[in-house]
């Protein structure tokens, strides 16, 4: 066990400590979820990739620098705590990224990887249905082979960022004698294909953070297709878990806020304290912020040494949403009646932040969903 | 950057378990239980044949040496088991204060060999705890006292000068003490600076001793109701296949997956002396404590009916794990330092800062 970072980690450091400093945008950029604030931040991407920054742990001919594990968080760190704005196409990097980099053609990965760096392509994900959310394998989006192409017919929902986005990848039934998770093709989909209709949905913030997605005869080409016909399932969740437990959300995004939240909560403190439970929760945000950062550390020292991610990374998605969760909460009652003024800026991150916090236990797969697989694979309880 | 243990430091740890879960079966506790003392001289020489007592006394007093972070597994295999001992008092923390004062070197030829051999049983009085556990059988006290004006000393007293009260338990494989006489120059090692220096260093070290159990004991306590899950059935399946139940047990995962690093760091932190070590230990205890009891309450809903008997073992460990929360430092204690770590200019926030 040794905590110190070695010369080349702590270069590394020095090293996107002096770029964010100089790159990193003085003045805030617009929300992303308008289109002039996703400009911006297509900009700021673009940017970052250029730095080699984009995605620190791919290789470098396909954009990223080639870093392990260690490297990332200390990018994470560095980048949060610099401020520096939040990133847009994490959807594609990490969980079309890695699937591509494990199943993907040589032709696949040198298309789509580095423009995916670069932002040049913005990703929507195209999981799940009206009538798939939870239980996925219940998919009935169709993509029927035709020659060299799929026809794709049906509809994806809760489709982030997909307004302003140009390509989509989703899991579609290619057979359709199938049920369940057989028979599901995973396809790449360019939104501006002929049949496809975009209708965006408002979220909580009032903002068009996602949409709705249907698809009326589209072709697909089927060199679109990510491995097998039929295995679309397998290769999904082949990097989900990786995904979803460690790298989706990095410790020290948490461990900033909770640090923001101590700063409100001491320039607060003699009406805070009133209500004796709010430095309760200032501490919680603290400790488990810190517990998260360490559990990450863990993890990925596991990982170097040949280890692999299991079922225990869905313990991550619970205790991360329930944190991001428990540390707005805290934020809004410290600033009490004032937190409902939206434009106050003392109150507009941390209630931005607080409405985005509502979403965390149900998206990357409801913290239900995420107890089930804990009792089933990491227990071992038998199915419900 | 390696936030790892070794291959040695595991194998260690499995080895203990092993031992313990031959030789420390809850029938076997349920037998000493109804000992005079407690306490069994067969389980101690077992024990201290398999080196646990001196694991921690440096080699040159016939122990092996070791650290803190290699303790932090170890007291989570006496947690899971739950020993009707004092080992980790007497092995890790006393050990430690014997150790840490500088100067006493004709103690530490006198006692720790008897650690390492397992034939002296040392306990400790702090004033953080009201009362001593372990003091009825103990050859040596090492009490920290408030002395004139306050100040924290440290005497060293032979167990048999020492009138004990004993106090009972909820916990049956507790033994509790006070020790009401005045302590004056006679017995006396230490004062001032250095007293308070090594008291600090103690609590440190005796609540990271007491975080492991916690989440051993949590880890015990899910065991235990995921094998009653398993098994129970109702409505024609296990209990275990409906997702209240599920549910109830993952979270006890949740809550163990993310207090075991924390203890690993705050033992990390106490064995190389960092400047925000009190922060990071009070978080272990909090976290390891929450666990414990979250893996309490699951657990004895799980098991229905009859978790609140006598008879099933859950009893055995649900009460240590109430007990030992508040032993070294209680909740309240341990926020407070918390609170003051955070509360300062200098406080470790923000990305990274505690890894520095």
């Amino acid at each position: 066990m040794d905590l110190d970072f070695t010369p080349q980690q702590q270069a590394f450091r020095a090293e996107v400590r002096a770029w964010l400093r100089d790159n990193v945008p003085k003045k805030p950029l617009a929300s992303y979820d308008t289109r002039e604030g996703f400009e911006q931040h297509r900009a700021w991407e673009s940017n970052l990739a250029e730095g080699g920054y984009s995605s620190v742990i791919w290789p470098k001919e396909l954009g990223g620098r080639g870093s392990d594990l260690i490297e990332w968080l200390i990018f994470e760190e560095e980048y949060h705590a610099a401020d520096a704005p939040m990133r847009i196409n994490q959807n594609g990097i990490l969980l079309l990224g890695s699937t591509l980099m494990e199943f993907g053609t040589a032709e696949q990965k040198a298309r789509f990887l580095p423009r995916m760096a670069r932002c040049d392509d913005m990703w929507a994900q195209g999981w799940s249905e009206p009538n798939a959310g939870s239980d996925m394998a219940n998919i009935v989006s169709r993509a029927i082979r035709d020659g060299d192409a799929y026809v794709v017919n049906g509809q994806k929902t809760w489709s982030t960022r997909a307004v302003f986005a140009n390509w989509l990848f989703g899991l579609f039934r290619s057979d359709p004698q199938s049920a369940r998770h057989h028979g599901l093709s995973y396809l790449l989909v360019p939104l501006d294909a002929k049949g496809i209709t975009i209708r965006p949905i408002k979220a909580l913030n009032g903002k068009q953070a996602f949409a709705e997605v249907f698809f009326d005869d589209v072709r697909v080409s089927a060199e679109n297709r990510i491995g097998e016909e039929g295995q679309g399932w397998n290769v999904a969740m082949a990097t989900a878990g990786f995904e979803r437990g460690l790298l989706l959300r990095s410790p020290a995004r948490f461990q900033r806020t909770a640090q923001r939240l101590v700063q409100l909560y001491r320039r607060h403190q003699a009406t805070a304290d009133r209500d004796p439970s709010i430095r309760d929760g200032v501490l919680k945000a603290w400790m488990d912020a810190e517990a998260y950062n360490l559990v990450s550390y863990h993890t990925v020292g596991r990982l170097l040494k040949g280890g692999r991610v299991g079922a225990e990374a869905s313990t991550n998605k619970i205790f991360w949403s329930e944190l991001d969760l428990q540390m707005h909460e805290t934020a809004i009652r410290i600033l009490g009646a004032r937190a409902e003024l939206i434009d106050d800026p003392e109150v507009h991150d941390w209630l931005e932040g607080f409405l985005f916090a509502q979403a965390g236990p149900i998206y990357a797969g409801t913290n239900e969903i995420q107890r089930n697989i804990i009792a089933e694979r990491v227990l071992g309880l038998p199915k419900s | 950057m390696d936030f790892t243990f070794n291959e040695d430091q595991l194998a260690l740890r499995d080895s203990v378990s092993r031992f313990l879960m031959k030789e420390a079966a809850p029938e076997l506790l349920r037998e000493i239980w109804k000992t005079g003392g407690g306490r069994s001289p067969e389980l101690r020489a077992k024990i201290a044949a398999q080196g646990m007592t001196g694991l921690s006394v440096p080699e040159a007093y016939g122990g092996l040496g070791m650290g803190d972070v290699d303790w932090s597994l170890i007291t989570e295999e006496i947690g899971y088991y739950s020993i009707p001992d004092s080992l980790a008092d007497t092995a890790c923390v006393a050990t430690g204060v014997l150790c840490a004062v500088p100067g006493a070197e004709a103690l530490r030829q006198r006692w720790l060999p008897k650690i390492a051999d397992g034939s002296a049983r040392v306990s400790v009085e702090h004033p953080v705890n009201p009362w001593v556990a372990d003091a009825h059988m103990a050859d040596l006290v090492l009490a920290f006292r408030a002395g004139e004006g306050g100040a924290v000393e440290l005497h060293a007293v032979p167990g048999a000068d020492l009138q004990r009260s004993a106090m009972a338990s909820i916990d049956a494989s507790r033994r509790l003490s006070t020790l009401p006489q005045p302590l004056g120059a006679a017995t006396r090692l230490l004062g001032g600076a250095e007293a308070q220096a090594v008291a600090a260093e103690t609590l440190d070290r005796a609540a990271i001793a007491v975080a492991g159990q916690l989440v051993g004991l949590a880890q015990r306590m899910l065991d235990l109701s995921v094998d009653y899950a398993a098994q129970r059935k109702q409505f024609g399946k296990p209990i275990g296949a409906f997702q209240a139940v599920k549910h109830h047990l993952a979270d006890v995962v949740t809550k163990i997956e993310f207090a075991r690093p924390v203890l690993y760091r705050a033992a990390l932190a106490l064995q190389r002396g960092e400047h925000h070590r009190a922060a990071l230990v009070s978080h272990a205890k909090l976290a390891c404590g929450d666990a414990a009891w979250t893996a309490a309450r699951k657990g004895i809903q799980v098991h229905g009916a009859s978790g609140y008997t006598w008879e099933v073992d859950l009893q055995m460990f649900m009460k240590r794990a109430w007990v030992l929360d508040a032993a070294w430092g209680d909740r309240a204690f341990h926020k407070a330092r918390l609170a003051e770590a955070l509360l300062r200019d200098d406080a470790p926030l923000g990305p990274a800062a505690t890894l520095y």
